[in-house]
């Protein structure tokens, strides 16, 4: 998927003037916040359970190749192909093959990141294969020609209106007397368009939220069940997922599991936690002929070594989003590429390079909401001021920016020059504030006083007070 | 160690924006350390934490205001910041800085031991559970990001502020929810910077307050700036000053 | 070389060069005493109630989630529940079912008019009927393993599912689960799905409105076999 987040300002502005997105954003954001804080009061090991998730992915990390070995062993067994991908040119090559060889002309998907990432729908359809997202929020950007917004809420950024609008424009055999008004109408409307898809596609694509060494499964969550109507009824099953998906054994999934739900949407367990393990069996009656697992790297092996790793630990759970206050104003899209938010604003740099993305890690109050909620205890604001360094170490920072800092940084460093300047300085600009108390405008300060007033200065610093008060001299 | 007769000595940390633009800060923070028992110096060496250069990528400079701030206050036997943001700068980022300095990495933790934001000092160093002041109002308290988050300052204001006579605490809404400042953030990305107070404001009014407080200079001059850009007749200042009835000043951004 | 093979080896090689190691025995015995020997997960305590607790847990939990949660004593009472069940929510008296010992052992002659059609659930099934393989008390979850007795599409296509559950194979928590799975299909092997299923087919992408029956059933019917 190409990028526009050197075009973040611009996105961010545009998207603070959408009456439509900045509605759709409090009307569901807040929610997912409330409902998470209450899961985790209602599990007392919440916090136990985060730091066991931790160590399990840093152990799976430390080990990573041994686990994929282990599980394209158990998967093989199983009746599976397993295909490495080093880059997205690669996975989008391997799928493409898979399907002309099943001779597919239709493909259902379940929700993927990876599949937006590596660009996959517009190749499969650039080969003349007719490409179905069947997740409910998939579908609906889909047809709009959209990208997700959010990693489990991909569509949350549309209005029941939008969507309505959608179906009558797109949805070729919708009378006009249909009654599209309530939720449960268009949810009835897009479950018949899309169960003609469900049984007849030919391969069905989905992504993982976890592949298991231990057995060579991979598991899916939905609520919907998209996911396991895209898998089970076409002839061919193709599982895309990322290498840092691994995890050793059921049991740790069963920890994982217990951490997703709860952080993504409040639930207690997504409605559907699917864990496959190859093709259907002698003596199954349905499921897929062949399955296939697709594992990408696509830079996250050059992560490995860094400090960097840390954000490989990430189950997709969307916590950190909802929580920050940039992504609940601004949106996913303005981010410009396939992961929005805090997450987005630690892995684009380091998928796409911090020279293309180098908004997205400057885009943050560094408030820490975000770490305070991922399951896995990411430090993103510590990862995201990693960026910073290597942005500055470049000499990419804004020139103006660095010109002005440098300048700050030399006068800070000298005491006795930084508080004689002051000195001088407060008491003038007090003075021209003493009147009104604020000003409304400042040459050098159009950044703050665009949208605030500044304070006016109360005049004399206060080392040069506290020098009066140590002499005796009365305030 | 220590100071007149077993009284502790307390380095104040005056933080820059205090220093800049609102002693009354400082003093009310000094009055609050003497009253609580402490002997209070403010040492000259200090300038600015080093926390807008570290922010932005320049961990040079950082680094270098980090030793100049080490230098200066590590000989007292407690440093005190009436910042959360500051005291976090001091306490849990000088010495991640500084791990890799050999010279320095022993003398960062010595110094990050002894740090402290101002309020979390005084009721959980100092012990104090109660102020001897009066105001009469209905205030509500903002939570800052890296107070509550790196230095767990949430319970301490509040209690002290709930023994102001006549003082009436309401909580707002997302109180813990960033006001959007983020230090250089709120010039860098403006208007969200702005999407993001706008928020708060809307946040404050609904208490029906007529005075937000909060420990951090940097939030309280980004939310008294829109609270006054709105023509919003909220008075906003640092709890330091209503904890030590150092009323005297105009409020921030007020019309004197 | 194949494509493959390169492929393969370009990517073990790049997670070796990143971590700053290599293959070794050291290495390879970590990874599989591990397997081996799952470490202890973190039980939640809620996850380690007495029997009474559970029948409880996984009656609120699904109720919570939407589905209907029925009570039986004995095997014998299943075939009259579902029929009763069927008729209250106006459907016809017709289930689709696997190869299922348990249910065919059912006593359905006490319902001559509740048909059963067998195989995979074909697109115009109306109600499946699996059997659970293993039920989980702490988040109100059934377990169902494909296969011929029980294909995975019951679960999926029709707009309702029925789900049979015998007390005994209801534990606390997930890792009892894997028990009863281990023990059915041995170590480190699975059936082609192991299905954790909590309630109906649900959906908030329109709107952040919850609305049932997005693509998987609009209704669950859960059966509780106490003996």
């Amino acid at each position: 998927m190409r990028s526009t987040s050197p075009a973040f300002k611009a996105n961010a502005r545009a998207a603070l003037a959408d009456a439509q997105l900045q509605r759709a954003l409090s009307e569901v954001a807040p929610g997912l916040a409330a409902r998470r804080s209450a899961a985790r009061a209602g599990l007392p090991e919440f916090e136990a359970l985060r730091e066991r998730g931790r160590a399990i992915k840093d152990h799976t990390l430390a080990h990573l190749d041994l686990y994929l070995e282990e599980f394209e062993r158990k998967a093989t067994e199983a009746g599976s192909r397993v295909h490495f991908a080093p880059t997205a040119e690669d996975a989008r090559q391997i799928i493409a093959a898979i399907c002309r060889e099943a001779g597919a002309r239709i493909v259902t998907k379940g929700k993927s990141m990876i599949s937006e990432e590596v660009g996959l729908n517009a190749h499969l359809e650039g080969a003349g294969l007719e490409v179905v997202e069947t997740d409910l929020g998939e579908y609906l950007i889909q047809i709009r020609g959209e990208t997700p917004s959010h990693i489990i809420a991909p569509a949350i950024h549309l209005t029941q209106d939008q969507v309505e609008a959608d179906f009558r424009r797109l949805h070729k055999g919708l009378r006009k007397d249909r009654v599209l008004i309530e939720p449960t109408q268009l949810v009835a409307e897009a479950r018949q368009i899309l169960r003609d898809k469900f049984l007849s596609a030919d391969v069905g694509i989905t992504g993982a939220n976890f592949l298991i060494a231990e057995t060579g499964s991979s598991v899916i969550v939905t609520n919907e069940g998209n996911g396991d109507l895209t898998q089970s009824l076409p002839r061919v099953h193709i599982v895309l997922a990322s290498i840092e998906k691994m995890v050793p054994t059921l049991e740790d999934a069963d920890t994982l599991i217990r951490l997703l739900a709860r952080s993504a949407t409040g639930q207690e367990i997504s409605t559907y936690t699917t864990f496959s393990t190859g093709p259907r069996r002698a003596g199954d009656p349905d499921g897929p002929e062949a399955c296939h697992v697709v594992i990408l790297d696509n830079g996250r092996s050059e992560l490995l070594g860094t400090a960097f790793r840390e954000v490989l630990r990430c189950i997709r759970c969307g916590a950190c989003m909802n929580h920050c206050p940039v992504y609940t104003a601004i949106g996913g899209h303005a981010y410009g590429w396939v992961y929005p938010g805090p997450i987005g604003s630690v892995l684009t740099p380091a998928l796409i390079g911090v020279h293309s993305a180098a908004h997205l890690p400057n885009a943050s109050t560094f408030c820490g909401r975000c770490e305070e909620v991922c399951p896995m205890k990411i430090p993103l604001p510590g990862l995201m001021r990693h960026w910073r360094e290597e942005e500055f170490s470049a000499g990419d920072t804004p020139l103006l920016y660095r010109l002005g800092l440098k300048a700050w940084a030399s006068i800070a460093r000298r005491p006795r020059v930084y508080h004689a300047l002051v000195r001088t300085l407060m008491p003038v600009l007090g003075a021209l504030g003493r009147r009104t108390g604020a000003f409304r405008h400042l040459p050098l300060a159009r950044g703050w006083t665009k949208h605030r007033d500044l304070a006016a200065p109360q005049g004399r610093t206060f080392q040069a007070l506290w020098a009066d008060h140590k002499a005796g001299v009365p305030r | 160690m220590g100071g007149s007769a077993g009284r502790p000595r307390v380095g104040l940390f005056v933080t820059c924006l205090v220093d800049l633009f609102r002693p009354s800060v400082g003093f009310a923070a000094v009055k609050l350390l003497r009253d609580a028992g402490c002997d209070v110096d403010v040492p000259v060496g200090q300038t600015c934490c080093g926390q807008p250069a570290y922010n932005s990528g320049d961990k040079a400079t950082a680094e270098d205001l980090a030793r100049q701030t080490i230098a200066a206050l590590e000989g007292y036997d407690y440093v005190v910041a009436p910042s959360g943001s500051c005291a976090g700068m001091l306490k849990v980022h000088y010495p991640v800085l500084l791990a890799d300095d050999p010279a320095w990495k022993a003398r960062a933790a010595a110094f990050s031991a002894k740090v402290h934001e101002l309020i979390s000092f005084l009721v959980d160093v100092r012990g104090l559970d109660k102020v001897d002041a009066r105001l009469d109002a209905r205030a509500t308290y903002h939570d800052s990001c890296s107070g509550l988050r790196e230095l767990g300052v949430r319970e301490q204001p509040r209690q002290l502020l709930r023994t102001v006579k006549g003082l009436e605490l309401v909580e707002m809404g997302d109180a813990e929810v960033c006001c959007g400042f983020g230090g250089t953030f709120s010039v860098k990305y403006p208007d969200i910077s702005n999407a993001i107070v706008e928020r708060k404001a809307e946040r404050i009014a609904a208490t029906g307050a007529g005075m937000l407080l909060a420990g951090d200079l940097g939030c309280l001059m980004n939310m008294a700036g829109k609270l006054s850009r709105q023509g919003r007749k909220i008075a906003v200042r640092h709890v330091a000053e209503v904890l030590a009835g150092e009323l005297s000043d105009p409020a921030i951004c007020e019309r004197p | 070389m194949t494509e493959a093979e390169r492929r393969r080896e370009a990517v073990i090689a790049r997670i070796r060069l990143g971590l700053g190691t290599y293959d070794s025995a050291a290495r390879r015995s970590a990874v599989a005493r591990r397997i081996a020997t799952p470490e202890a997960p973190l039980v939640p305590e809620r996850a380690r109630r007495p029997a009474d607790e559970r029948r409880r847990q996984l009656r609120t939990f699904l109720e919570g989630q939407s589905a209907t949660f029925l009570e039986v004593e004995r095997a014998g009472d299943v075939p009259a529940a579902i029929a009763r069940f069927l008729r209250s929510s106006n459907l016809p008296l017709r289930v689709r079912v696997g190869d299922d010992s348990y249910l065919r052992s059912l006593a359905w002659q006490a319902e001559p008019a509740l048909e059963r059609l067998s195989g995979p659930a074909r697109g115009d099934d109306e109600v499946g009927l699996s059997h659970a393989t293993a039920a989980v008390a702490e988040t109100g979850t059934l377990v169902m393993a494909s296969g011929p007795d029980n294909p995975v599409t019951l679960n999926f296509l029709p707009e309702t599912h029925i789900v049979v559950v015998e007390e005994k194979v209801l534990v606390g928590g997930y890792e009892g689960a894997w028990e009863r799975i281990r023990a059915r299909f041995g170590r480190r092997a699975m059936p082609r799905t192991v299905n954790f299923v909590s309630g109906p087919s649900r959906t908030a992408d329109i709107g952040g409105q919850l609305v049932m029956g997005a693509h998987g059933p609009r209704r669950l019917c859960v059966i509780l076999v106490r003996d």
